[in-house]
């Protein structure tokens, strides 16, 4: 018998887009087999739309259409200009781990210090000694984008951190776009050992001359018992570029984790994470900022699984919308029969700075368990006129008044960032954000 | 000699109702002014459009500072040219640290007037004497503007500003408002010692109590949007023996 599946414009785009990279993706044998799995899943479902209620905000068959091919390997100039991009971005004292374009720079990258360790995905999957970890590509999931991740990407870091490590230096991986009109597909994995202290700070930018490219990003974290651990993600990708990312973590027993991530570049982009608190007494920190102008699209997606008893998580979401620009923020939070005494607790506020922005707040709670306290709030508005009546009374010029509230309303987000240095950082590309407001 | 501010025969409606009515009064540097009046006689209103608070539709009339058409400018340009609204009700602004605040508005105004900006030395070492000399402990100054501040608290920070900014022209709107005597006595001397022959200021209030402690040079008295009666500082005294009443019908 002979099936004919129909399949959509865009569907035949990205398999020609698979078929054509097949050859450039490493691995062999069990790991080009679960990529072929991989990518059978992505077609089954295709780019999310509007009809998954996931994606309901965030119609990707809309918002990005296709699939851009893959970027060629960055050559001499191109690495020039990441050069040039990466002095600007990098943590003073950070341990640099370097993706031009979606392929590992070891020329820009920095050593790795005492309890850790670093290999690049693509030397993992390509070591045939190394078939069992085909399962790096492997996630427990069933979201499109996620397996077109597992499918597609080339190149990423495999970091793993000693038990009991405590550095004191952040480790940063920075993605610099070079190219034009191409994606990046990357996946790194991060495994954090039992009791380690450590941060992860990830940059996204972009070079001079980058633009209108497709990043496509998974973060595998694994957090071992009692560990310490903090995440500061900061995205700055090209006002025309895309940035799928999709953040999977699993956190064990009495582990305190603190993560931070802000959105101002992108046309379109989503961060999706799915956080699972496999471990009782961990207590999780999850806060985000979007600072979306023009027409810019920007979607914070997160799951929090409650599976044991005993763990708390925390959820601050600040978005500030001008012009026509749209921001999403949907955060779930599942508690699951037996995690009794789970507190969670979720706040998401939006501002909404012109007459033809929007703001989308969906916060779901799924409670199974009887004996816990959740709680969520959301609101959105616009900034207060007596507060900038008073500063201007006092001779700040409209802007200025405007941008003193702004950054006082990001502000309780950002002051979950515990270290000096990041949380600086993180001001410090809201400050770029509203200068370019004018 | 051209008067520091001049209000003539202003007209100004808020949400289709007329508030004042063709008021008109001039203020002359060096001089301190008192506008008394009943509730809803249009003391607030005054100061508010002066100020340039949005709001207020101004029909008819002109207010000229050093001659030149206040009513064209923005707040933030009034306040760089000199004028300075105290506050009755001064409101917190959560997540914005007053030492940060401060600075900003005060560079703000001097860079408007292309004046240098402050460094930060040269700044701190300036808002550390004006709050010892208003007695506003340091822990105040790493707070949020105005956040948790009591009553009396936030009118010391409004006065504050005023010695720091050092505006032309102080307008006090129901300084008096929500403070008990200790209170009004502590921001009365705070007042009194920014007074200069090349400062002018307003003070509006419903009661005489006020200039007991800030004596004026001249007193207005308002009712129903118009000043219905100008005299000097006897004429505080007189109303409080005789209340408003009289000049309700004058109105």
């Amino acid at each position: 018998m002979n099936i004919a599946l129909a399949k959509t414009d865009t569907g035949r785009a990205v398999s020609d887009v698979f078929a054509v990279a097949r050859d450039r993706l490493p691995g062999t044998g069990k790991v080009a087999e679960v990529r072929r799995q991989a990518f059978a899943a992505f077609e089954r479902l295709g780019l999310p739309h509007r009809r998954i209620e996931e994606w309901k905000y965030t119609d990707l068959r809309a918002l990005m259409g296709e699939v851009k091919p893959l970027a060629p390997k960055p050559d001499a100039a191109a690495l020039e200009r990441a050069r040039v991009e990466l002095k600007a971005h990098s943590v003073a004292g950070g341990t640099k781990l370097v993706l031009v374009d979606g392929v590992f720079v070891p020329e820009l990258s920095d050593a790795a210090g005492a309890g850790v360790n670093v290999r690049t995905l693509r030397e993992v999957l390509e070591n045939s000694g190394n078939e069992a970890r085909a399962d790096l590509l492997v996630t427990n999931t069933n979201d499109a984008m996620i397996s077109l991740n597992a499918a597609m990407a080339t190149d990423g870091v495999v970091v793993g951190i000693a038990d009991g490590a405590a550095l004191s230096a952040p480790i940063q991986i920075v993605h610099i776009a070079t190219a034009a009109s191409a994606s990046a597909f990357t996946r790194s994995h991060v495994r954090i050992g039992k009791g380690a202290r450590a941060t992860l700070v990830e940059s996204f930018v972009a070079a001079v001359g980058a633009g209108g490219y497709q990043v496509h990003d998974a973060v595998v974290l694994w957090i071992g018992d009692a560990a310490e651990f903090s995440h500061v993600r900061l995205m700055a990708d090209a006002p025309d570029a895309t940035n799928i990312t999709s953040e999977i973590v699993t956190v064990g027993a009495k582990a305190k984790i603190n993560l931070f991530n802000m959105t101002s570049g992108g046309a379109v982009s989503r961060l999706q994470g799915f956080f699972n608190l496999a471990g009782e007494g961990s207590e999780l920190s999850v806060n985000g900022v979007n600072l979306l102008k023009d027409k810019q699209h920007g979607d914070t997606t997160l799951v929090i699984d409650h599976a044991v008893p005993h763990c708390l998580s925390r959820e601050i979401f600040r978005a500030v919308v001008d012009d026509r620009a749209h921001s999403v923020f949907q955060g779930r939070i599942i508690v699951r029969p037996h995690a009794q005494k789970t507190d969670g607790k979720m706040m998401t506020r939006a501002l909404l700075l012109s007459d033809e922005a929007e703001a989308d707040n969906k916060p779901e709670l799924e409670i199974f368990a009887d004996d816990v306290t959740c709680g969520h709030g959301a609101t959105a508005g616009a900034l207060d006129d007596s507060l900038l009546f008073y500063l201007r009374a006092r001779g700040l010029p409209e802007k200025e008044a405007q941008a003193l509230l702004i950054q006082a309303f990001v502000g309780e987000a950002i002051e979950g960032i515990g270290d000096d240095n990041l949380r600086e950082l993180a001001m410090a590309q809201a400050e770029r954000w509203l200068e370019a407001r004018g | 000699m051209m008067s520091l501010l001049e209000v003539k025969n202003l007209q100004v409606r808020v949400d289709d109702r007329e508030i004042l009515h063709g008021l008109s009064l001039a203020v002359n540097v060096g001089e301190v002014h008192a506008i008394m009046g009943p509730n809803g006689s249009g003391k607030s209103t005054l100061s508010h459009v002066i100020a340039g608070k949005p709001g207020y539709e101004v029909t008819g009339g002109e207010v000229l500072f050093n001659g030149e058409d206040l009513l064209a400018m923005s707040p933030d340009e009034r306040a760089a040219k000199g004028v300075f609204l105290a506050f009755q009700y001064p409101v917190e602004i959560p997540g914005v640290a007053t030492m940060t605040f401060l600075r900003t508005a005060l560079n703000a105004q001097r860079k408007a007037r292309g004046e240098s900006e402050y460094s930060t030395p040269d700044f701190l070492k300036k808002v550390r004497e004006v709050a010892k000399s208003l007695n506003i402990p340091q822990d105040m100054l790493r707070r949020g503007v105005n956040v948790g501040f009591s009553g009396g608290e936030k009118k010391r920070n409004e006065i504050l500003q005023m010695a720091l900014f050092e505006p032309a022209l102080c307008i006090l709107d129901e300084m008096d408002s929500g403070l008990d005597i200790d209170a009004l006595r502590i921001a009365a001397d705070g007042v009194n010692a920014l007074r200069s022959p090349d400062r002018a200021m307003v003070v509006i209030t419903h009661y005489q109590r006020l200039l007991n402690y800030i004596v004026p040079d001249v007193v207005h008295v308002m009712s129903r949007g118009r000043v219905v009666k100008t005299g000097g500082k006897d004429l505080a005294l007189e109303l409080e023996a005789s209340g408003y009443a009289q000049f309700e019908d004058a109105a």
